[in-house]
């Protein structure tokens, strides 16, 4: 089973510190989403999990061997990363773009092997993509360009999956749909690391919950333990009722707290 | 999903986009193929096909066999060496940054050379051997592309075309004192003839000099196929998919620096080719970076190739620099692809 483990990382950009003693870890089979207020660090917390910021002081390190350890090509096989609103710069088919996934296992020059032929057009089958694989990846709408960049991550099949904001302009249907297909993933046992906004879809799809703020980590548990209205106020500033009938978690947000965090920072 | 959408869309269909690149280079290679004949053929004394056989095979000396051995053969050679260098560099460039205006002498290269040849030619060192001055040009290309390299280290693409940006205007500024240093009005001439690019009485020790640099650099730059198809995702991403970005900044400045520092400095700087190229083969090639190399690279060549005949096929007085006719016929392009952008653009 897939061990990601970040062990009191402190990442400062520009003098002013971004993550202060950061710890977490997680397993195959997780789905963890990463909460907090914007700046509070979700951003940096997930491209240091993914590899691509080293921190300051601390470590990463994926089934117990630092990132540091691991060659580019063999960590991009092992975990996959999105970061928030992906674009394409040219306008390459959809087929194409999620080919682009499997370029750590391609060798310098050449074509595509047969094999990986198929295994495209299983990602483009599961991701119903099929009647878009010719279409220029710019004419695409947002949540079809969402849907391209998450089969883009998934046709390497990494065990690891780390995405930044996935759910950050989809409509309804396709945040659904996109929340549901995470939750899938690690049910399928794949360690999903993701940061949302939405609290609710937090509560119901994902099994654990880090609450960041200001660069550290302010709770860390099952949705239940997490989301309550005093954390809420103290690391969003803003009053909130927490209905829990039905099983899930419903965040109602009421009013900012007076006084604001303005005056906290 | 149901098995009926698998269907629709054929493995045949599949098959025939892959076969189009493949079509594309091969039509622009047999292109390019009729022109280097048609090269050897033009010119002030027209040849026939006949006379060029004979001049290659023949070991008797007469005219026809040295207009062909010692003018027209290493005179095409090289346009289709630096063509392609241009064409080549030009796509990667543009791959690199994204962005389609980018050009050759885009991280400073062609200033560089540029100036390091008017150096050997102000101080009249090009009197010594015809090699002084690709030798400068080589000295002054390495030394422009260290520069850009040490400014734009670490900083990303961005930091890396500034710090090109900023090369190319110090360029310029040294070539423009030198003009305007120079002891006469010869020596100003010939500054400013060099700087319009010709391939007019370029020998075989010309190529002899640059073919080597052109075809390592040209080695270098094919390297960069995967990295640039991964960059079309951003830099986050492709970094992401275990392609370094500091390998791939190094091979790009290092493929330029010796693809294009060398023709430039044999050559002098010519324009509008590597801008040109990518964009006539990239609606042919699937837009994808890596595929739109080689194409590209054979496009250029057939572009400066065609310039250069018609240079010598143009009389009007002095024989027309190379230079100055591909941004003539460059620029209507140019216009071309911006009101082309302006209307795609969202």
């Amino acid at each position: 089973m897939t061990q990601i483990a970040a062990g009191h990382i402190s990442i400062s950009k520009g003098g002013r510190e971004i993550l202060r003693d950061v710890s977490m870890s997680g397993a195959g089979g997780e789905f963890i989403a990463i909460i907090g207020p914007n700046g509070a660090g979700k951003s940096t917390l997930l491209a240091s999990l993914a590899g691509l910021l080293k921190p300051d002081t601390g470590t990463v390190a994926i089934d117990g061997r630092a990132l540091s350890a691991w060659n580019g090509r063999e960590l991009a096989r092992k975990r996959a990363y999105l970061p928030q609103n992906p674009r394409c710069e040219w306008p390459i088919s959809v087929e194409r773009l999620v080919a682009l996934g499997l370029t750590p296992v391609l060798p310098v020059f050449g074509g595509f092997p047969g094999a990986l032929r198929l295994r495209i057009d299983e990602v483009l089958a599961a991701c119903d993509l099929l009647a878009l694989r010719d279409q220029p990846a710019t004419t695409l709408s947002g949540g079809e360009l969402a849907r391209a960049m998450l089969a883009r991550t998934l046709v390497g099949d990494p065990d690891v999956l780390i995405f930044d904001e996935p759910l950050e302009g989809l409509d309804p249907r396709h945040t659904l749909a996109t929340a549901e297909r995470l939750s899938e993933l690690a049910r399928g046992g794949k360690l999903v690391i993701a940061s949302m906004h939405d609290l609710t879809l937090a509560a119901r799809h994902a099994g654990r919950i880090v609450a960041l703020d200001r660069g550290r980590v302010a709770a860390d548990g099952t949705p239940g333990q997490v989301l309550t209205s005093e954390l809420i106020r103290a690391v969003f500033a803003v009053d909130a009722r927490i209905s829990t009938a039905g099983g899930g978690a419903f965040v109602d947000f009421l009013a900012p707290v007076a006084g604001g965090r303005e005056q906290q920072r | 999903m149901t098995v009926d959408s698998l269907d629709r869309v054929s493995p045949h269909a599949r098959r025939l986009q892959v076969d189009r690149t493949h079509a594309l280079t091969a039509t622009i290679a047999l292109i390019l193929g009729a022109l280097f004949a048609v090269s050897l053929l033009a010119g002030r004394v027209w040849l026939s096909p006949g006379e060029i056989v004979d001049g290659l095979l023949s070991s008797r000396l007469q005219l026809s066999s040295l207009i062909v051995t010692e003018l027209r053969l290493p005179r095409s050679v090289l346009a289709v060496l630096v063509g392609a260098t241009l064409g080549l560099s030009g796509a990667v460039l543009q791959g690199l940054t994204r962005n389609p205006l980018a050009e050759p002498g885009l991280l400073g290269v062609t200033s560089g050379a540029s100036f390091g040849a008017v150096i050997a030619i102000y101080f009249g060192l090009s009197q010594i051997s015809s090699a002084v001055i690709p030798m400068f040009g080589l000295f002054g290309a390495f030394g422009a592309i260290a520069l850009t390299f040490a400014l734009g280290r670490g900083g990303g693409t961005l930091a890396l075309v500034l710090a090109g940006a900023a090369v190319n205007t110090f360029g310029a500024a040294l070539i423009a004192l030198a003009l305007n240093l120079a002891p006469g009005v010869d020596a100003a001439y010939e500054i400013m003839t060099w700087l319009m690019g010709s391939l007019a009485n370029r020998s075989w020790d010309h190529i002899l000099l640059a073919g080597p640099l052109i075809v390592a650099g040209c080695g270098l730059l094919a390297f960069t196929g995967r990295g640039l198809d991964a960059l079309s995702l951003g830099e986050d991403q492709a970094e992401s998919l275990g392609i370094s970005i500091p390998r791939l900044h190094g091979l790009a400045l290092a493929g330029t620096a010796m693809a294009v520092g060398a023709a430039t400095s044999v050559t002098g700087a010519i324009g509008f080719i590597g801008l040109v190229a990518p964009h006539l083969v990239r609606p042919f090639a699937s837009h994808q970076p890596s595929r739109i190399l080689l194409p590209s690279a054979l496009a250029g060549a057939v572009l400066l190739l065609a310039a250069d005949i018609a240079t010598r096929l143009i009389s009007i007085g002095p024989e027309m620099k190379l230079g100055v006719l591909t941004a003539l016929i460059g620029t209507p392009f140019f216009f071309w692809l911006v009101v082309r952008l302006r209307r795609t653009s969202p």
